[in-house]
């Protein structure tokens, strides 16, 4: 039924050329854009961080979850709890407990979740973050419907988090050190089992890998990793809310893999500039004849999705891939 | 607790139960026979739900509601099958996965756009609009055992057409081994087609029954997907009857949760599928 499909590990010299050009443009940004645009910048490159650790999941591992935006948001509330009423917390104790919070959540969830299999991973994974969606829905005490305000970005000493641009770079190292680790992840002997429970669960198990542990592991890193997302989100934002928990999160984390292609990290990075683009653009159509477009952003979304679905599996590195390889250029 | 709360809230238990039985069965036998996961089938409930609230002001009539409605809802089923999810059947989950998250922001949508953001009240029938006196300051309203007499009739119905016709051995049949039954001679495309149809009705009927209870509001669709999410696993994927033993079992856990520890009420129904799936990773009764 649910043959892997084939992966993007490995890519044309010039496409990669390509990326590294667009991460040098990434790097000047801040020189030409405007504040807005910085921050949405900054909002892009949290999520490319997200959408990274459900692609070591994804894409990786070939574990579909739809629950990933639980451990997202959860780094966030620590940060909200853990920041003082009248001053900021520094940034060396508050990110290693938040990260850890989130760590934490995922191994607990992820001993339940990881035994199941195909369909059911979906469902569960789904059911759960709803669980925690709702613990902090419900209570007052943890924010309940409303959320809560951060008020004051972390304290990290030799820099100032609180100017945007400063914020920026400082995401933009956190985007690369991720890239980075879950790239050389990938090709050590752990991802390389990864990668084989994907292709051949049953296979690697009989070959004498503890497949459990292995998954577990990938869960709870995958879930680390939205926490440092999460984090940075509630940083950059000042607000966390029950949504980041949403079952809409997590599918737009699922989308944004699937947009840019799974498998190679680069596609997560893609995926999650493009869909929030599009995003951006559908919420801001103009009125055509009395019937206001951008109102409607959820049937646009929709259809897009679809349409994504049936005319581009592959996502956007796919598809350039294919174009790079077809002009002769060597793997 | 005395034992009159105890029986309206044993009554409201199996009440919520049976009803999400409706929507759960649809899930479970989708998944069980074409593999699919759908995750847009708690936009189904909604449709039905604003059917009944634009049907009932247009022809004033219950029971014409309902037949219209769920006449239009198995005509929108198989015209969705044909022309999308029949493609899906062999893709990835993940693609499934999307296409019906897809699915979910479109009726959503069209839904804002036909029938507007406010949130409406259906009139419950004059003839079941009645209440049961139990003792002198409480009651039960008929319409509820209706909901629940409804629900248990088409459970009844969709057991009888499984289990005993040669339809339902036919589905059976594709469900346990796909090629070979079409290798028999059974149009297995027209099968799918039914029963997508059968779970698009029951979701829309529920939904219907439902409206002048739960009142008709935008998402009403995506809360009581996730708890059919749960009830399907707990009830094991692709077994109607372990989805009907399973949401009887998250009614009575939701209902007397709410009740009697209403400060973890949300919480409880997913700490049940937890232990459910520490033991039976499965489901409680697998296909």
């Amino acid at each position: 039924m649910s043959a892997p499909q084939s992966h993007l590990e490995t890519l044309p010299r010039s496409l990669n050329v390509l990326l590294a050009l667009c991460f040098l443009a990434l790097l000047l940004f801040p020189f030409v854009g405007t504040d807005f645009y910085v921050q949405m910048v900054s909002r892009m490159m949290i999520l490319a961080i997200f959408a990274m650790s459900l692609d070591l999941l994804q894409g990786v591992t070939g574990l579909v979850s739809l629950g990933h935006a639980a451990y997202f948001g959860v780094a966030g509330y620590a940060l909200a709890f853990l920041t003082p009423a009248g001053e900021p917390i520094s940034l060396y104790t508050s990110l290693p407990l938040a990260v850890a919070a989130s760590a934490l959540l995922a191994l607990m969830i992820g001993f339940l979740v990881v035994r199941t299999h195909g369909i059911y991973f979906i469902m569960v994974t789904m059911a759960f973050a709803q669980m925690v969606f709702y613990l902090f829905f419900d209570n007052k005490a943890l924010g309940g419907s409303d959320g809560i305000y951060i008020n004051f970005k972390p304290d990290a000493k030799l820099f100032n988090l609180e100017n945007k641009h400063v914020f920026y770079y400082f995401t933009i190292a956190c985007l690369l050190a991720v890239y980075i680790f879950l790239r050389r992840l990938l090709w050590s002997p752990f991802g390389r089992a990864l990668a084989g429970i994907r292709v051949n669960e049953h296979r690697m198990r009989a070959l004498g890998f503890d497949t459990f542990a292995h998954k577990l592991c990938a869960f709870t890193l995958a879930g680390a990793l939205a926490g440092l997302a999460g984090y940075l989100w509630g940083a950059q934002t000042g607000y966390i809310n029950p949504e980041l928990m949403g079952f809409h999160m997590s599918a737009h984390a699922i989308m944004m893999v699937i947009l840019g292609g799974m498998g190679h990290f680069a596609g997560a990075i893609i995926g999650a500039f493009s869909f929030e683009y599009v995003l951006h653009v559908f919420k801001d159509l103009p009125e055509v004849a009395g019937f206001n477009l951008g109102k409607h952003w959820q049937l646009w979304m929709g259809l897009f999705i679809v349409a994504l679905v049936v005319f581009a599996p592959r996502g956007i590195l796919g598809l350039l891939a294919k174009i790079f390889k077809s002009n002769g250029d060597a793997p | 607790m005395d034992i009159v709360n105890f029986l309206i809230q044993l009554l409201n238990s199996m009440q919520y139960g049976l009803l999400l039985f409706m929507l759960a069965a649809g899930l479970t036998l989708i998944f069980g026979i074409m593999g699919v996961v759908n995750l847009a089938h708690g936009s189904f409930y909604m449709l039905g739900a604003y059917l009944a609230w634009s049907l009932a002001s247009l022809t004033g009539s219950f029971a014409l509601v309902i037949l219209v409605g769920t006449i239009l809802s198995v005509l929108f089923g198989l015209l969705l099958e044909w022309l999308l999810f029949r493609h899906f059947y062999q893709r990835d989950h993940l693609d499934q996965v999307l296409l019906t998250f897809g699915l979910i922001y479109v009726f959503e949508e069209m839904r804002s756009i036909l029938w507007g953001d406010d949130v409406h009240g259906v009139a419950i029938p004059d003839l079941l609009s009645a209440s049961i006196p139990l003792t002198d300051t409480l009651s039960y309203p008929v319409y509820r055992l209706f909901m629940s007499a409804v629900c248990l009739v088409l459970a009844l119905g969709l057991y009888l057409l499984i289990s005993k016709t040669k339809l339902g051995m036919k589905i059976r049949a594709g469900a346990f081994n796909h090629e070979m039954t079409q290798a028999l001679g059974v149009n297995i495309k027209l099968i799918h087609a039914v029963v997508f149809a059968l779970g698009v009705g029951l979701a829309t009927v529920a939904g219907m029954v439902a409206a002048p209870v739960s009142s008709v509001y935008p998402n009403m669709g995506s809360q009581v997907l996730i708890m059919c999410f749960v009830v399907v696993v707990i009830g094991g994927i692709g077994s109607v009857k372990g989805a009907l033993v399973a949401a009887l079992l998250v009614g009575l856990v939701d209902t007397f949760g709410k009740v009697l520890l209403p400060q973890v009420a949300g919480m409880l129904v997913y700490v049940l599928m937890a232990a459910v799936l520490l033991f039976k990773p499965e489901g409680l009764f697998k296909h």
